[in-house]
């Protein structure tokens, strides 16, 4: 049957509905017919604008060329010159069922990327072999990605059997080979076709000249496509995006990937391991609801303020994702420069970003032949695909592919620009064990403090607490030392514990000996800084004149000094008295003590400010966190 | 919100907000084009809703000298309406030069009053990236765009050669003197549009409904943007009137049909 002979399809504009149109990709080898298919199942289904037919006709007569249906679609003069479609490609149409979206992907083997590009946001493909060539190499290279990306649906299309004088033999042998190599990828396919786009036979209507073959037509093929789900009875993860204080509000935002979720809920967010109930769902100017679920970009408020960043992973306490540093994946590769096990790249996976290397690569896969290759496992060439092992330089957040798609893939980059992606397969819950460096790009000369900061993904500082006894600075220190430790950074605490039993044992508490003391943790702290770790320091210092010191110390050092006031009212102190000091203070058994009979200069102008009589400790930390963590990125121009 | 009610407009909603955040946090120094179309009032709406209330970036408002009164009006109202942090570019010495619609074809008056405009206001500004409101449908150069797409420093768009996009994630670190346009209503067409104005009750200029049998489907600078013969006078009449058309959008646009390939050159230059 005719599509213009339908009446729904007196809606001429494919672009009218209100539905959310399928998207098709087409794939397939070079000069198969892929854009000759496309541009007949446009003019079939009556979706051109007026007169791009005549216009396509008229340039093509201004060039001497005869005109062609796959001319539609490369628009670009550039495209026509060379006669291969460069990019991927987006036009619309209807048929009597629903709206669809094409888009074109290229054939050329260069053009990877684009095709990943496309295909990637495909609700189903079409796989177009012409029946005089047959299979070819990007026939099943394409079908390889396409599985590799996740897309299910699938129909073959064998075109130009016109060559093959609509041969029911041609065809079937056609379709035996095809067959046994999906059934090897385990890819299913719903239809196999046989047509000649140039004349419609089979298109959108079933063929005189192919009376042997009963299946489908094309378009009758594409209508029997589902389109995808929301991802709604998957477990929930909802992955963070940002943290917006733009008013008195402290909103989560970010999307759900899969799930739902509800106010009232109680999340947990890995990697921290950190829950919270969800107190409100935001939305602006829209009306309030309860819930919200897969695909809808929200924000959230939290009953209880714990420290949340973009990265983190929401979910339920009944289905959490794993936690690893180590994980396998398929990667394919789409850059020239080759993927080289031990080189450090930057992971990315949903809305997380890391420092990783691979840490072997066990088989290379061609494409093409789906053989493994496994002399080479050194590097990763452009369009090779490998099955890997990877380390992250943190916690990484995953689920494998099968399970979670949205949260089981991720891309590998490098000067921010996307070099290749992967699927995981299996996620290595335990082992955290940091792998031997395999670092092969050793440089000489002196190791300067960006280079530092560049392999360990942090700045060194000097993060210097100070407060009277009591307040908290011991207790909030390690709490702070185990959240950045658990980052993966290098972080340590000086505190009187410490330092008092060893490097400054022949000090007392004199004044002289207390500002001696002070200095002499300002020059080691200076020094680890200036060695990349991140050191937190717990010591009263009550005078202004000491810290600021301790500041210029730090300086000279080139570390950054980070004052942190850990405050808390005498009164609370004093009740808390944990060593029972002030007790002896005020009994006059400690003479010179900080708050009874010595003075406390608060700071004027610290960084950060805490106040552990209204915050709790958890609270504390997540403020501390939220200023810090921003001030020790790794600066890296082009990262 | 239930997997029944979600709509084809929701989906585009949440794309949109999810790339508009994408960006805010990707680039450190952003600023948002604003032409007081009705694609751009799109854009400022999907902002609010990005930030909750806030947009927390500088609109730019390239104004070419050439603006309708009505557009200027409808600027300073909306100014106040969203709290908006405008910055005004005009090509001063371009204009200075005698460079206008009276004595230059309308390409070479584009060129210098948006793009040299734009390239200067980058200039002064060092926006790292800028969020447009392009949409594929509009054209066919457009639909090639990505979601995030860079130029480099002459401005130049490489359309042979753009970065991949896929699973959410963007090519996001522009060299220096390099900037991305962040294009969030990428996948909406020309309907889509209005039925989210629609929907949402969003502010435009009046002069897209018809008046005196006539009115404007597509705005740019007054003297060669022409309206079209047409009746529909609310929301639900164009619509009903865009079923029926296959002219393209921009037909009224005299720019794009100056010559052969226009659109296409004015892209390539750093047109928006």
């Amino acid at each position: 049957m005719k599509q213009q002979e339908n009446p729904q399809s007196a809606i001429r504009n494919p672009q009218f509905s209100a539905a959310t149109p399928l998207k098709i990709v087409f794939v397939g080898h070079v000069d198969h017919g892929k854009s000759t298919l496309i541009g007949r199942i446009l003019h079939d289904t009556d979706s051109l604008p007026d007169g791009k037919i005549d216009m396509i006709k008229k340039a093509c007569a201004a060039e001497g060329m005869e005109f062609e249906f796959a001319f539609l679609l490369d628009a670009l003069l550039e495209e026509q010159k060379q006669n291969v479609t460069i990019d991927t490609t987006e036009i619309a149409f209807r048929t009597s069922r629903r709206n669809y979206i094409i888009i074109d992907a290229p054939g050329h083997k260069e053009f990877l990327k684009n095709m990943i590009t496309g295909a990637s946001r495909a609700d189903a493909a079409v796989l177009v072999i012409a029946a005089d060539e047959g299979v070819r190499e990007q026939s099943r290279r394409h079908a390889y990605l396409l599985r590799l990306l996740g897309i299910k649906q699938l129909i073959v299309v064998v075109n130009k059997m016109d060559l093959a004088e609509f041969s029911e033999k041609r065809f079937a042998e056609v379709e035996s080979e095809y067959r046994k190599f999906l059934i090897d990828l385990s890819l299913e396919v719903r239809a196999f076709i046989p047509t000649s786009a140039k004349t419609g036979e089979n298109v959108a209507r079933a063929s005189e000249k192919i009376k042997w073959y009963r299946g489908p037509t094309v378009l009758e093929a594409l209508d029997l496509f589902e389109p995808r789900k929301a991802d709604v009875d998957l477990p929930l993860r909802f992955c963070v995006q940002d943290v917006y204080r733009f008013d008195q509000r402290r909103i989560v935002a970010g999307r759900i990937e899969t799930g739902t979720l509800r106010v009232g809920d109680e999340l947990v967010f890995s990697p921290a391991n950190k829950s919270s109930v969800v107190a409100t769902i935001e939305r602006w100017n829209a009306p309030a609801d309860g819930a919200a679920m897969s695909g809808d970009s929200i924000g959230i408020t939290l009953s209880e303020q714990i420290f949340v960043e973009r990265g983190y992973v929401a979910s339920h306490q009944s289905d959490t994702p794993i936690e690893t540093n180590r994980f396998h994946a398929d990667l394919f590769w789409i850059v020239r420069e080759p993927l080289r096990v031990g080189r450090l790249y930057n992971l990315r996976l949903a809305t997380q970003e890391v420092k990783c290397q691979v840490v072997s690569i066990e088989q290379v896969m061609d494409s093409s032949t789906l053989e493994a290759k496994i002399d080479k496992c050194e590097q990763l060439e452009r369009n090779e695909v490998g099955r890997l092992t990877i380390q992250t330089r943190g916690p990484l957040v995953i689920d494998n592919h099968e399970r979670i798609p949205n949260l089981g893939r991720f891309v590998i980059v490098e000067e921010g620009g996307i070099r290749g992606g992967g699927t995981i397969f299996g996620g290595v819950y335990t082992d955290r064990r940091v792998a031997k460096s395999q670092n092969i790009f050793w440089s000489e000369g002196k190791i300067t403090a960006r280079e530092r900061a560049v392999r360990s993904g942090h700045r060194g500082a000097v993060v210097w607490f100070t407060g009277l006894s009591g307040a908290g600075k011991s207790t909030i220190a390690q709490a702070l030392e185990r959240e950045l430790f658990n980052r993966a950074m290098h972080t340590c605490v000086l505190d009187g514990d410490n330092v008092r039993h060893g490097l400054n044992s022949n000090l007392g508490f004199s004044p002289e000996d207390r500002v001696e003391n002070i200095r002499r943790v300002s020059e080691v702290a200076k020094l680890m800084a200036d060695a990349g770790a991140v050191v937190i320091t717990a010591f009263i210092s009550p005078y202004r004149m000491e810290r600021r010191r301790a500041r210029e110390i730090a300086l000279e050092g080139n570390a950054e000094f980070i004052e942190v006031f850990i405050d808390a009212p005498l009164e609370v102190c004093e009740t808390r008295d944990p060593k029972n000091l002030y007790k002896k203070a005020r009994a006059g058994e400690i003479r010179d003590f900080t708050g009874i009979d010595a003075p406390y200069e608060a700071p004027e102008d610290a960084e950060i400010v805490v106040r552990t009589d209204r915050q709790s400790v958890d609270e504390s930390v997540a403020t501390i966190l939220e200023q810090l963590l921003p001030r020790l990125k790794a600066d890296e121009p082009n990262d | 919100m239930t997997a029944t009610t979600r709509t084809h407009l929701d989906e585009l909603e949440n794309q949109s907000i999810f790339i508009f955040r994408e960006a805010y946090r990707a680039f450190k120094n952003i600023a948002m084009p604003w032409s007081m179309g009705k694609d751009s009032n799109v854009l400022i709406w999907l902002a609010c809703k990005s930030f909750f209330g806030k947009v927390p970036f500088p609109v730019l408002h390239i104004d070419t000298t050439y603006e309708f009164p009505e557009m200027l009006e409808f600027r300073d109202w909306a100014t106040k309406q969203y709290k908006l942090n405008l910055i005004v570019q005009i090509n001063t010495e371009a204009r200075a030069r005698g460079i206008g619609y009276e004595t230059h074809d309308p390409v070479t008056v584009t060129h210098e009053l948006k793009t040299v405009a734009l390239q200067q206001a980058l200039a002064e500004y060092k926006w790292d990236a800028l969020i447009t409101g392009i949409r594929r449908d509009e054209d066919p150069t457009r639909a090639k765009e990505r979601y995030f797409s860079p130029r480099n420093a002459q401005f130049e768009w490489d359309y042979k050669d753009q970065p991949p996009e896929f699973w959410a994630q963007f090519a996001s670190a522009p060299a220096k003197g390099e900037h991305v346009r962040v294009q969030p209503l990428l996948d909406w067409t020309e309907v889509d549009i209005w039925r989210y104005i629609q929907r949402e009750e969003i502010p435009i200029p009046k002069m897209y409904f018809a008046r005196d049998g006539k009115r404007f489907r597509s705005l740019g600078c007054s003297p060669i943007t022409h309206p079209i013969a047409s009746t529909a006078s609310t929301i639900d009449e164009i619509i009903a009137e865009l079923e029926g058309t296959r002219t393209t959008e921009r037909a009224g646009r005299a720019q794009d049909h100056h010559e052969r390939n226009a659109m296409q050159k004015l892209r390539a230059k750093g047109f928006l």
